[in-house]
């Protein structure tokens, strides 16, 4: 039996939306296989990890906490990968964001006013989209690599950050431990209801709404799907591939700041040596899984803010590590690319022998 | 122990995973593929080498259990991008972030235990002589390997006709498949051979460089990696300059730091990543050098009109 390709005539757009809950079952259904290779019982086990998280008032808002910054960061690398544009290093750009708003509870600690937070949460977009204007600018004047230089980047923001609350930063009443001073009052960001919900889930839908009217209606969003899918044809068109690149990176650099500033402002509440589990990674997951759409994002968003919370629940009843999480995700994102391949092409089994070979 | 001799071996030490995971990663390449799973197999590569070793006490098992896990994740991406012909960037991004998760998950018994530590090899007379003797002939095998790969790998791939023939299905793989080449197949083997040798890489991380397991330890070690094939120009004899000087930047951090020179440990730690974006400035301003060498079908899926 050989595997075969069939191409499609023209994409499947059914498959554009089954693909990805194709993908989630499987995900699902090996994640069983692997709970009962661990020696619990798949259906309860799966209850927790993927049920679980969605059957309490407080556990939705948790999870509406989690997906606040896979969607703000996911829309941005959606818009990003539409353009072929590799930004990976939306972890950094988050960190860089976050540390750029805390400047504001750290040398003014006392300026209390609503100006005050509508200054961090402007320094925090301002520092990612900087921090995401590198690349872009090495990529454009010396054609180097983003893949490459975005990570290494993260690595760097990460140390700065490290550096920063475990010396100059450091909060002189905090006991030596590796913080910064305790954003209070006008510092913090406003919450939602009783929980941990904050401010920043209003600015993740609003992102993913205007970005979503930007990517359909307006000319930039046609110049980004250009370039894209046909770099030559926007070329021959007059589109400007740098100014796509630039586009790219300040707005998902901006993104992904915000989303850091308003970690650390929201649930945070300080600068601590780690602030994201991994945020800006798993939100590449969370712009495939989405389809790339800034809508698709706000559902991929929340179903991958779910593995976080499974995550942890399994671990305290299951007693499994919550590393389980990231595997999950792999696993998804792994599912998700393969099954697109259904998308544009239908996939047959022809029996393999010499008298089916033909010339 | 001499000062510059500790010097010279731990540069060595650091040098060489970044070298293994290197010429595997530019035999892929070479082919017209584009693998940036790099990092995830080589830490799959150190956990298992790490637990094999640990289970059974040896350490060549271990490097064994490493090669194994580092070609069968090459292999999951392999079946993704060549038969299912999904995009090479993505899947190799998927690739690292299944290895990061799937390596922490296995690697959790693991934390804290001993490790078995990979025994330089004893040449009687010549490993006694001395600072010559234990850096020229006290290395582990991992070390001997990889400097034998450099130039068996440049053989092969610029003197043979096995190497004309990747770089061919690399450089334009409608005509290598309108010769009667099975593009596919090659790119197979090339992007198992990578697989293998990040295994390799983080074997040697695992057994050698910190016989130990801690999680990430990689890293972005498969990320350096990634951007010395684009430092070297697609060129084995220029990786591993390339290797060694990153290695030397990896070491001079560490070195510094011990000196205890008032520098922020963080800054110094940031060394080898600013370096990597230092030369990929350095390389792609250079236009013609990149360009004679890159294998034009980098990054493109190749599907067989039938």
């Amino acid at each position: 039996m050989t595997l075969v390709l069939e191409k499609r005539s023209a994409h499947s757009i059914v498959l554009v939306f089954t693909s990805p809950i194709l993908a989630i079952t499987i995900t699902v259904v090996i994640g069983g296989i692997i709970f009962t290779g661990l020696g619990l019982d798949p259906i309860t086990s799966l209850y927790i990890y993927f049920v679980e998280p969605v059957t309490t008032l407080w556990s939705i808002e948790e999870l509406i906490v989690k997906a606040t910054p896979l969607v703000l960061i996911g829309v941005g690398l959606s818009v990003c990968y539409t353009a072929n544009v590799w930004n990976i290093g939306a972890e950094g750009q988050l960190t860089m964001g976050a540390l750029a708003g805390s400047a504001v509870p750290v040398f003014f600690t006392t300026w209390q006013s609503p100006a005050a937070l509508i200054a961090m949460l402007v320094l925090g977009a301002v520092g990612g989209a900087l921090y995401g204007a590198i690349p872009a600018a090495l990529k454009n004047r010396f054609g180097a690599n983003e893949i490459l230089t975005s990570l290494m980047l993260v690595y760097v923001a990460q140390l700065l950050l490290d550096w920063l609350v475990r010396g100059p930063w450091r909060d002189p009443q905090g006991y030596n431990f590796p913080q910064s001073v305790p954003f209070e009052g006008w510092q913090v960001l406003p919450f939602i209801g009783e929980g941990r919900v904050h401010i920043g889930v209003v600015f993740a839908i609003i992102a993913a709404i205007v970005l979503f009217v930007l990517m359909r209606k307006s000319l930039w969003g046609f110049k980004v799907r250009v370039i894209g899918s046909a770099p030559r044809a926007g070329g021959f068109a007059g589109f400007a591939e740098k100014r796509v690149v630039w586009f790219c990176f300040l707005l998902s650099g901006a993104l992904a700041g915000l989303a850091g500033i308003c970690e650390v402002a929201g649930p945070g509440g300080q600068l601590q040596p780690s602030i994201s589990p991994g945020y800006g990674f798993t939100a590449i997951i969370v712009a495939f899984l989405g389809r790339l759409n800034p809508i698709g994002v706000i559902f991929a968003g929340i179903l991958l803010a779910i593995s976080y919370l499974g995550g942890e629940a399994a671990q305290v009843e299951l007693g499994i590590s919550d590393k389980t999480a990231q595997v999950f995700q792999g696993m998804l994102l792994f599912f998700i690319l393969a099954c697109d391949t259904l998308i544009h092409y239908r996939i047959r089994f022809v029996p393999s022998g010499p008298m089916t070979r033909r010339a | 122990m001499s000062e510059l001799e500790a010097i010279i071996l731990t540069i060595i030490t650091a040098s060489t995973p970044l070298l293994l995971a290197a010429i595997g990663e530019l035999v892929t390449e070479r082919s017209g593929v584009l693998n940036l799973g790099v990092e995830g197999m080589m830490i799959m590569g150190a956990v298992c080498g790490f637990a094999t070793a640990h289970l059974s006490g040896s350490a060549l098992l271990g490097i064994v259990a490493a090669l194994f896990a580092g070609f069968a994740m090459s292999m999951l991406f392999a079946f993704l991008t060549q038969t299912l012909l999904t995009s090479q960037v993505a899947s190799g991004l998927a690739l690292t972030l299944l290895g990061l998760g799937l390596s922490g998950l296995i690697g959790e018994s693991f934390t804290g235990v001993p490790g078995v530590k990979l025994a330089p090899l004893y040449i009687p007379l010549v490993s006694d002589l001395p600072f010559v003797g234990p850096i020229l002939f006290g290395q582990d095998i991992l070390v001997y390997f990889s400097l034998m790969l450099v130039p068996a790998v440049g053989y092969v791939l610029l003197r043979t006709r096995a190497g004309l023939i990747v770089t061919a299905v690399g450089g334009n793989h409608h005509s290598a498949h309108a010769l009667g080449y099975n593009v596919i197949a090659v790119r197979y083997i090339c992007i198992g051979f990578g697989g293998a040798c990040s295994g390799l890489a983080g074997a040697y991380l695992s057994l050698a460089y910190t016989p130990q397991w801690i999680e990430n330890m990689s890293s972005g070690r498969g990320w350096i990696a990634l951007a010395l094939v684009v430092f070297a120009t697609w060129l084995p004899r220029r990786l591993l300059v390339g290797a060694y000087l990153f290695g030397t930047v990896w070491i001079m951090g560490l070195y510094v730091q011990g000196l205890g020179v008032a520098i922020p440990s963080q800054l110094l730690s940031s060394l080898p990543y600013l370096v990597t974006i230092a030369a990929l400035i350095i390389i792609s301003r250079n236009k013609t050098l990149t360009k004679i060498n890159t294998p034009a079908c980098i990054g493109q899926p190749f599907a067989p009109e039938r």
